[in-house]
């Protein structure tokens, strides 16, 4: 083991596996700048509806690329500040409630509900924030699972306002004069927006923003020490991956027609970190393909709907056991081996 | 005053309940420094093992215990299986695999006894005591008298036994203990099971009065936590009295307040306590772990 991984090692306690090292070591090469990622994936996504035969699989496309962009804000906090989140699916609640709410019930145009949504829970992260990034490891998890449990049981409780356990409906959007009515107009539209917050994501990581985050993973004290403002820089990043996350739960609503307190519930934030887990923490591109695979999985697992739960279980202990670095670095050391 | 009474019956009920369940979760946390998701699980576990035994036949003490053993059986396979070999995984890993290893036991119930709701009868003639205005279900009285009589053996398991110290060293110092000639490994084996032992004694207790069903662990797993933080997270003693104190404050919001936020109090709880007391209500007695 060289000295660098030991290092490596040591700093990345409360992570798993820490950020994704391969990416950090090789970031130089031409392949692994930000601008050539990101115009991969642009071109991925314009060429991906070629092999979209049915309104069903832009459907699935659809839903992957929403999973696919909340678990990259996810990662923001998991992987590269190191702050776990076990209510992230909280904030995609609040998007999709207020956008659902504010346009239905108030009778605000759709675009303003949607942004406004996604504002008002970056502020509720930047207020609930500070004190609650306080907390470290276990303590952190169980208060972002307080605070999901808290917004789910204000969602279902409230009846008059959300519909509470049945649900309630969602208008449809409208932008630039048109109504998005089929998967095929809002594949689109998520690609879009799946693009620009991986521009973001990729372009964070050198930012010094990004940089700080990225010294968060390690002590604290050693953060604070060489001039990071440590609980700015843990705020700033959980009010920006909250943001994402209701926005793109605004989008989910709008895209789905109709919204359910299961969105928020305790589940949900599992699987989103499942996404991000699987992917590997710290991988932007492994959050996609995380989210893709566990959006999947079960239209695979359909035909045996009761072994969902037991599946997602063996999922989750295997990823941990077998890959705690996720998916795609494993992959990746598996074939540098035998390339060797 | 009667009425705050039977809310008070009520809420230590419940928080015998969490308590127990809080006990498990602090067991496994100072011995291995797990904080052990399935604990609700394992309850589920140990409840619908009883479930399944009696309706095979067996009479209700056998069935009981058999749903015990059941439980402190899949706490020592838990260890074996997932924990043990996943040492390197880091905490927050480690926390991962317990939350993976209670979606695999509520699936696993899942498909042997479908999502229908079942229930376990009484222990003893279902009669209703009344003293003054309070109406009391001697199931209630079981569930406490259990509970009690589980933490005084536990009490006596650790401050006298050779195996119950050596769990006490191994949580204390785990290198020391090592070199003390203690098989850590071991010890924290030993408690993976008691605290499967515990979670289906909580398990078995709670089916007669409320329901028992594939998914109950999850939220009942979710309110020992809160017990458990509540008292600091590493004092049995706290997390016994943390699960009182979240089980009295529930049943309170639940008769004067609102029914529907009842279960937000333990969020409420936890977010408040987190936040403003990090070493629980009675904490300061156990040190923060680097």
């Amino acid at each position: 083991m060289s000295k660098v991984e030991v290092k490596q090692k040591a700093t990345s306690k409360w992570v798993c596996g820490g950020v994704n090292e391969h990416q950090r070591r090789t970031a130089g090469h031409f392949w692994q700048r930000p601008i050539t990622n990101v115009a991969v994936l642009a071109l991925l996504l314009a060429c991906l509806p070629l092999a979209l035969t049915s309104g069903f699989h832009y459907h699935l496309a659809v839903l992957v690329g929403i999973n696919a962009t909340i678990a990259i804000s996810l990662n923001l906090l998991m992987g590269y500040a190191g702050q776990v989140s076990l209510g992230h699916a909280g904030f995609v609640a609040l998007g999709a409630y207020g956008t659902a709410i504010l346009s239905s019930r108030y009778g605000w145009p759709v675009p303003l509900a949607l942004v406004s949504s996604a504002a008002g829970a970056a502020l509720i992260a930047f207020v609930v924030g500070r004190p609650i990034l306080r907390l470290k490891g276990y303590y952190l998890a169980l208060g972002t699972l307080g605070l999901g449990m808290i917004i789910y049981l204000v969602i279902s409780n409230e009846v008059w306002l959300t519909g509470g356990p049945d649900g309630m409906p969602v208008p449809v959007l409208e932008l630039f004069g048109g109504r998005l009515t089929g998967p095929a107009d809002w594949y689109w539209l998520i690609a879009v927006m799946l693009l620009l917050v991986f521009w973001l994501s990729t372009n964070l990581i050198h930012a010094p923003l990004g940089r700080a985050l990225r010294a968060l993973e390690g002590p604290e004290a050693v953060a604070g020490s060489v001039g990071i403002d440590v609980p700015r820089s843990k705020l700033l990043v959980f009010t920006l991956s909250a943001a994402i996350a209701a926005l793109m739960g605004g989008f989910l609503a709008l895209y789905a027609g109709f919204i359910s307190p299961s969105l928020a519930d305790f589940l949900h934030s599992i699987e989103l970190a499942l996404m991000v887990l699987v992917g590997g923490l710290g991988s932007v591109v492994g959050s996609i393909i995380g989210a893709a695979l566990i959006t999947l999985l079960p239209q695979v697992l359909t035909v045996v709907e009761e072994y969902e739960t037991l599946v997602y279980g063996l999922i989750l202990i295997g990823v941990m056991m077998f890959m705690p670095r996720g998916l795609l670095s494993s992959i990746i050391d598996l074939w540098r081996r035998i390339k060797r | 005053m009667s009425e705050f009474f039977q809310y008070l019956i009520t809420g230590l009920t419940i928080g015998s309940m969490y308590g127990l369940i809080g006990l498990g979760i602090v067991l496994v946390y100072n011995a291995s420094h797990v904080v052990n998701f399935a604990q609700g699980d394992l309850m589920m576990v140990g409840g619908m093992s009883a479930v399944a035994l009696l309706s095979a036949g067996l009479p209700l003490p056998v069935a009981l215990v058999g749903g015990v053993l059941v439980g402190g059986l899949s706490g020592l396979l838990m260890f074996k299986f997932t924990i043990e070999p996943a040492r390197g995984a880091g905490p927050l890993g480690l926390v991962i695999i317990t939350l993976g290893v209670g979606m695999v036991l509520r699936g696993a119930a899942e498909l042997a006894w479908g999502q229908r709701f079942y229930s376990l009868p009484t222990f003893s003639d279902n009669e209703t005591i009344r003293i003054g205005g309070v109406t009391l279900v001697p199931q209630s009285l079981w569930v406490m008298g259990i509970a009690a009589v589980v933490v005084i053996l536990l009490a006596y398991f650790f401050s006298r036994s050779l195996t119950g110290k050596a769990i006490v060293a191994t949580s204390l110092d785990r290198d020391a203990a090592i070199l003390m000639g203690i098989n850590t490994s071991r010890m924290q084996l030993f408690s993976f099971g008691l605290a499967g032992l515990l979670g289906a004694v909580a398990g078995v207790l709670i089916a007669p009065i409320a329901f028992t069903y594939a998914a109950a662990g999850l939220m009942l797993g979710l309110k020992g936590f809160v017990a458990a933080v509540l008292g600091g997270l590493g004092s049995f003693r706290g997390a016994l009295v943390g699960g009182l104190t979240l089980g009295v404050a529930e049943s309170m919001m639940a008769g004067y307040g609102s029914s529907d936020y009842k279960d937000a109090i333990a969020y409420l709880l936890i977010v408040v306590i987190l936040i403003f007391m990090p070493r629980g209500i009675f904490g300061g007695m156990s040190g923060e772990r680097v």
